[in-house]
């Protein structure tokens, strides 16, 4: 479960705790590239994968879905996208405890033009924190 | 039946008028098409042509040919041929056999005063020929004393060779007998006891050599057959070995017994009502002084495009027709199982401890009568449906009842002869079993089998189409695995782009 824009807390992931995080949302406009409708990204992650090689996550028991590469110019890069952002929810739908394929298919819906993720990431909590401390 | 007379009517009355070629589209039997074509001729009967058509006084009709060909089937006479063989062969076997037992004793019986006595070797060789002797009538008895499957039509080549070689190894020793022994009056008794040793030794080998010519060679498979039913097509594959054609026709005909269900020719045809609207409406007339008999196969191929073209819908009354004859099936034979079940609940089998009165107690075929009663209706209403009824009399299904009842077989058990079409063995051998059949063949039959090869298994109401195929020669190579090396690893960190 994620609890939207709290701030304050770090970004820990206890199994059976709800999770909480700060989150930016991203507006992506998906383009259509001939039959498909492309976000210009690549994700990594996922229960049914392996959280240790996982390079952008801090604590390597996160099974969460990562932003691993994102392309130049592509929709994803146009809407702030950052590669090794945490993708917490995609259009409402939870992406914190999903397989891969899922992941994947809840980003890839052809019926959607446009998704709206929460993500996360480092500089975002570190940010907080500063402007806290200040 | 009916639609034959009425139009061969109809053709009769045109014939006295102009000149009209009703075209029948196909599927009519061809009897049709040959009283058209004499019906034209009528104008130019200065020809002699000799047509069957109905126009003649003694008309046959379908049932009469029948009649007259099973009549002709029983009352064929004695194959004097086959007999001949059997004959032959016999007589070469029991010459072979006492030739041994001749060649020992006839130098005791004509100079006994001038032969050698001979010791223990001989009592050996003694001993060693009774025992081939009788290994030998074993072996031939199991091998060659077999009653015939089958009258073939050539004669089988490798046991006529088998016989030949026979005889000219009894013919050899003979002669040499005759010459060596007999004229020269040989002394030692030994000798010839080993003489007559050697032939029982060499008829032996014949004798493995027929087990191996005749038995051995056609069992592995070397050919895939297809057989073909060519009424409705049903249709198995075999594998045999190295037969000659004929040999194979046997074999096949063996097979098709037990494994082809009966030929039923209630099955074939489509549905009446659905026939019934393909007959064109076309009729085509010729004036003027064209030759017609020209004309008319451009006539009737001109109607038959024409009938093509016409939206036709007959696929659509097939298909519901099709379902209705399913689902009435389907619920007859619910109430067929029902009352069969039923039924059987009505009896039991009386136990050994159980006492009772003599008058209630009753044999299987009073159990089978007083419980077919209650089963009679929905059995016949099912294999009406199933067009199945000339196949079980009333006293057959009562026979597999009481059948059924002393072997305490459930109803399923009972139903299963009835809910399936069974192969043509099953049913009732007069009427079935057929005994002549037709080998046309193009190669001849005595050839071995080859690689696509097409022959014909001829009955008078239909024929099985045999095509042959050679299996294919296998190249198998082989794989070490080690079965350490089958390890697994979860599946990492996949990326994947959207």
């Amino acid at each position: 479960a994620v609890l939207g824009c709290q701030i304050g807390v770090e970004m820990s992931y206890i199994p059976g705790q709800p999770v909480t995080a700060v989150v930016q949302r991203v507006e992506i406009h998906k383009l259509r590239q001939g039959e498909n409708l492309i976000l210009g990204f690549s994700i990594g992650g996922g229960i049914d994968q392996d959280p240790s090689q996982n390079p952008f996550s801090e604590d390597k028991t996160d099974k969460g879905i990562y932003v691993t590469r994102v392309s130049e110019g592509g929709p994803a890069e146009i809407a702030g996208l950052q590669i090794g952002d945490k993708i917490m929810q995609v259009n409402g739908w939870d992406m914190t405890m999903v397989t891969h394929d899922q992941a994947r298919k809840r980003l890839t819906k052809r019926s959607e033009e446009v998704v709206r993720l929460l993500v996360t990431r480092q500089s975002l909590q570190k940010a907080v924190q500063q402007s806290m401390l200040s | 039946r009916d639609r034959r007379d009425r139009h061969r009517s109809k053709s009769r009355d045109g014939s006295r008028g102009d000149k009209s070629v009703t075209i029948q589209a196909p599927g009519e039997p061809l009897l049709d098409n040959e009283s058209t074509r004499g019906d034209e001729r009528d104008d130019n009967w200065g020809e002699t042509t000799t047509v069957v058509t109905g126009t003649s006084e003694h008309s046959i009709s379908h049932d009469d040919l029948t009649r007259i060909a099973k009549d002709m089937e029983d009352s064929v006479p004695l194959d004097c041929s086959r007999h001949l063989g059997v004959a032959a062969g016999t007589t070469l076997a029991l010459l072979s056999f006492l030739t041994p037992l001749a060649f020992l004793l006839l130098p005791p019986l004509l100079w006994r005063e001038e032969l050698e006595p001979c010791g223990t070797a001989c009592e050996g060789l003694f001993i060693s020929v009774a025992f081939k002797l009788l290994i030998l009538l074993l072996g031939s008895w199991a091998l060659f004393f077999r009653r015939p499957k089958a009258s073939l039509p050539r004669v089988f080549v490798l046991r006529a060779l088998l016989m030949v070689l026979v005889f000219l190894l009894v013919v050899s020793y003979w002669l040499f007998y005759g010459v060596r022994i007999l004229d020269a009056r040989e002394r030692s008794y030994q000798g010839v006891v080993q003489f007559a040793v050697s032939l029982v030794d060499a008829l032996l080998f014949v004798h493995y050599l027929a087990v191996v010519l005749l038995e051995l060679r056609q069992l592995q498979p070397q050919f895939t057959l297809k057989v073909v039913r060519s009424t409705d097509g049903a249709s198995r594959f075999y594998n045999v070995g190295h037969l000659s054609i004929q040999r194979v026709a046997v074999w096949i005909l063996e097979k098709y017994y037990h494994d082809f269900p009966v030929y039923n020719p209630a099955l074939l045809n489509l549905p009446k009502s659905v026939l019934a609207k393909k007959v064109s409406g076309f009729k085509v007339y010729s004036l003027g002084e064209e030759n017609s008999t020209n004309n008319s196969t451009g006539q009737s191929r001109a109607v038959i495009a024409a009938a093509a073209r016409r939206r036709d819908n007959s696929h659509n009354e097939y298909y519901y027709e099709e379902a209705e004859h399913e689902r009435r099936v389907r619920k007859r034979r619910a109430r067929l199982v029902v009352a069969v079940e039923e039924a059987f609940t009505h009896i039991k089998r009386l136990q050994e401890e159980e006492q009772k009165n003599p008058r209630e107690v009753m044999d299987p075929r009073e159990a089978a009568q007083a419980i077919f009663a209650s089963m009679a209706r929905a059995m016949q209403k099912y294999l009406r449906t199933t067009k199945q009824q000339p196949y079980h009399t009333m006293e057959s299904i009562l026979q597999h009842l009481e059948f059924c009842i002393t072997h305490d077989m459930t109803p399923k058990a009972f139903l299963e002869r009835y809910l399936a079409a069974g192969p043509t063995i099953q049913y009732h051998k007069e009427r079935w079993l057929a005994k002549q059949w037709t080998l046309v063949s193009e190669e001849p039959v005595t050839n071995g089998l080859k690689d696509g090869i097409v022959f014909l298994l001829k009955r008078q109401d239909f024929s099985l189409v045999v095509s042959t195929k050679k299996v294919p020669f296998f190249k198998l190579s082989e794989e070490f695995v080690d079965p350490k090396s089958h390890k697994f690893v979860m599946r990492l960190q996949s990326e994947t782009s959207v």
